[in-house]
């Protein structure tokens, strides 16, 4: 009996993690073939470089360049706030407050990660959006900035946990050996602490850059979503997530522009698993030491 | 004037009294060690001659330890120098996972001792040849410390602390993780660097003790029973206790 409940188990255990696997496979099949169609009537170098995306224009614009350097001002300005003040935080947590302060600190950063993207969109759009027109003194504050600082915020709790682990996991020993020659306690994190938990700290924030360049609704509602190339990060753009979650609804299943929106999408599959990839590869590096 | 005066020393885990009333002299070119059963405070008393035991969260203290007359437990006292001088050898070896090379001029960065590239190339050399490492190594230095097998990151731990020109050194067990071909050539290593440095030994293998040490000090729960001459500790102790733990009636 006991040995047939084993057999069940195993089986049912073994279709579950098969699972996760076949629906990404199909997804990336799916994506691929709509995508493949698209390109062999639009070209693939026309669709990544092309200057303008006007699906409604005669003839038909897909250049997705705008919506391209739209998702790669927001992730960029998301990463110089949430990387510097992700790692802080880290350190702060792990190197300097009691345990006590720890676990409250922890188990709040935690929480940020439960805020729903829509709330945080909305917080943007009633308080940071008009703080932003009138503290930079621009026509709207519906910029890439915008989104940048609030994006910041749900990249946060991914950094902040991971690379706090990651140095926590410096072993006791490192430390007190720096310590015992002399040196501060600064300098032990600087030049061993943080040498030493640099792998996971990159893959920390790979992780961070992937939830950012993915998310939508966030962007969708404080950016602006204005798709021409913007020249600084004060200007609104549009993002390849927020382009597709805008127009899906509204194409006909099977046309030439539901096809492009196909296309935005592995194009993000694609960026979001290199990205993750990577941050594997430095995982992994990490647990060989 | 002995070297090391500890005074009244008292050390508190939270509200576990791990050190009682500790007197001890401690004397200048020598090898010390102290002895005892597992948990009678040795590494702890050990620990505090260089304050790494700040670390430790709970731990209060009391008593003075005066190192060439000044006590190290003063509030004027800055930890950093007094680590650089006391320097310090931990029982598992605790190489940094960076080159060997940048292991030994670590201790030489951070206390800025010279950022000349020709004088830190010397004083690597000078270290690693201390601990007769040299010339196994001096073709590998860029390599990972990791690399190197447990006696040899003992060693280089050992010319680590050399680096950075101790007067003390401390070692705590350094040999516990070795095999004994091993633990013999750190043996040695030991009794050649007691010309220069003032040596204090935590140890739980007696014959070590009896073989590399010239004074002795017996702790038990906390407490010092009996310090004196290795010799005399071990042929002719004066206290009941001394005499049954080196006899190897408990312990």
């Amino acid at each position: 009996m006991g040995k047939i409940v084993d057999t069940v188990v195993e089986k049912i255990v073994f279709l579950c993690g098969i699972l996760s696997v076949i629906f990404v496979i199909l997804i990336f099949g799916f994506l691929f073939i709509e995508s493949f169609a698209f390109f062999k009537n639009f070209g693939i170098l026309k669709f990544i470089f092309g200057r303008y995306w006007c699906p409604n224009s005669e003839p038909v614009l897909f250049g997705i360049f705008s919506l391209l350097m739209g998702s790669f001002f927001v992730t960029l300005g998301a990463c110089l706030i949430a990387v510097p003040v992700g790692v802080m935080t880290a350190l702060y947590i792990s190197e300097v407050v009691n345990k006590s302060v720890r676990d409250i600190l922890k188990f709040l950063v935690e929480l940020m990660a439960a805020i729903p993207s829509v709330v945080i969109g909305f917080i943007g759009m009633i308080i940071l959006v008009p703080c932003v027109r009138k503290l930079f003194n621009i026509p709207t504050g519906l910029t890439a900035f915008s989104g940048s600082v609030m994006l910041a915020f749900m990249a946060m709790p991914t950094i902040v946990t991971i690379s706090e682990d990651a140095i926590r996991s410096v072993p006791w020993q490192y430390r007190e050996g720096a310590l015992a020659l002399g040196a501060t306690k600064w300098q032990t994190v600087r030049r061993i602490v943080l040498k030493t938990a640099r792998p996971a700290i990159i893959a920390a924030i790979m992780l961070g850059i992937g939830r950012v360049i993915g998310e939508t609704m966030t962007v969708m509602m404080i950016t602006g979503n204005s798709s021409r190339i913007p020249h600084s990060i004060f200007e609104p753009v549009r993002t390849m997530t927020a382009v597709i979650a805008a127009e899906m609804g509204e194409t006909v299943n099977g046309s030439m522009h539901y096809r492009a929106l196909f296309s935005i999408g592995l194009m993000l599959f694609l960026i979001t698993f290199t990205i993750n990839f990577v941050a594997d590869l430095f995982l992994g590096k990490n647990k060989n030491k | 004037m002995s070297k090391i005066e500890i005074k009244n020393f008292n050390l508190y885990y939270t509200n576990f009294h791990a050190l009682k009333d500790i007197n001890i002299n401690i004397e200048d070119r020598r090898i010390t060690t102290i002895i005892g059963p597992s948990g009678c405070g040795k590494s702890t008393l050990l620990r505090s001659i260089n304050r790494i035991n700040d670390i430790t969260e709970g731990v209060r203290t009391s008593g003075e330890i005066n190192i060439y007359g000044e006590n190290i437990y003063d509030n004027r006292t800055n930890v950093d120098t007094l680590r650089r001088n006391v320097g310090m050898v931990f029982q598992r070896p605790n190489p940094f996972p960076i080159s060997i090379y940048e292991n030994v001029a670590f201790g030489l960065r951070v206390n800025r001792i010279s950022s000349n590239k020709n004088v830190i190339n010397e004083i690597i050399e000078k270290s690693l040849k201390a601990v007769l490492l040299w010339d196994s190594i001096k073709d590998k230095l860029r390599k990972s410390a990791l690399s190197l097998t447990l006696e040899e990151q003992q060693r280089l731990c050992i010319a680590r602390v050399i680096a950075v020109a101790p007067h003390i050194i401390l070692l705590d067990e350094p040999c516990s993780s070795l095999d004994p071909v091993a633990i013999r050539k750190i043996e040695e290593l030991m009794i050649q660097l007691k010309d220069r440095y003032t040596i204090i030994i935590v140890t739980h293998n007696m014959q070590q003790a009896a073989r590399v040490s010239n004074d002795t000090a017996f702790m038990l729960f906390g407490e010092l029973i009996e310090f004196d001459r290795t010799e005399k500790i071990f042929t002719n102790p004066s206290k009941k206790e001394t005499e049954d733990y080196v006899s190897g009636r408990f312990g």
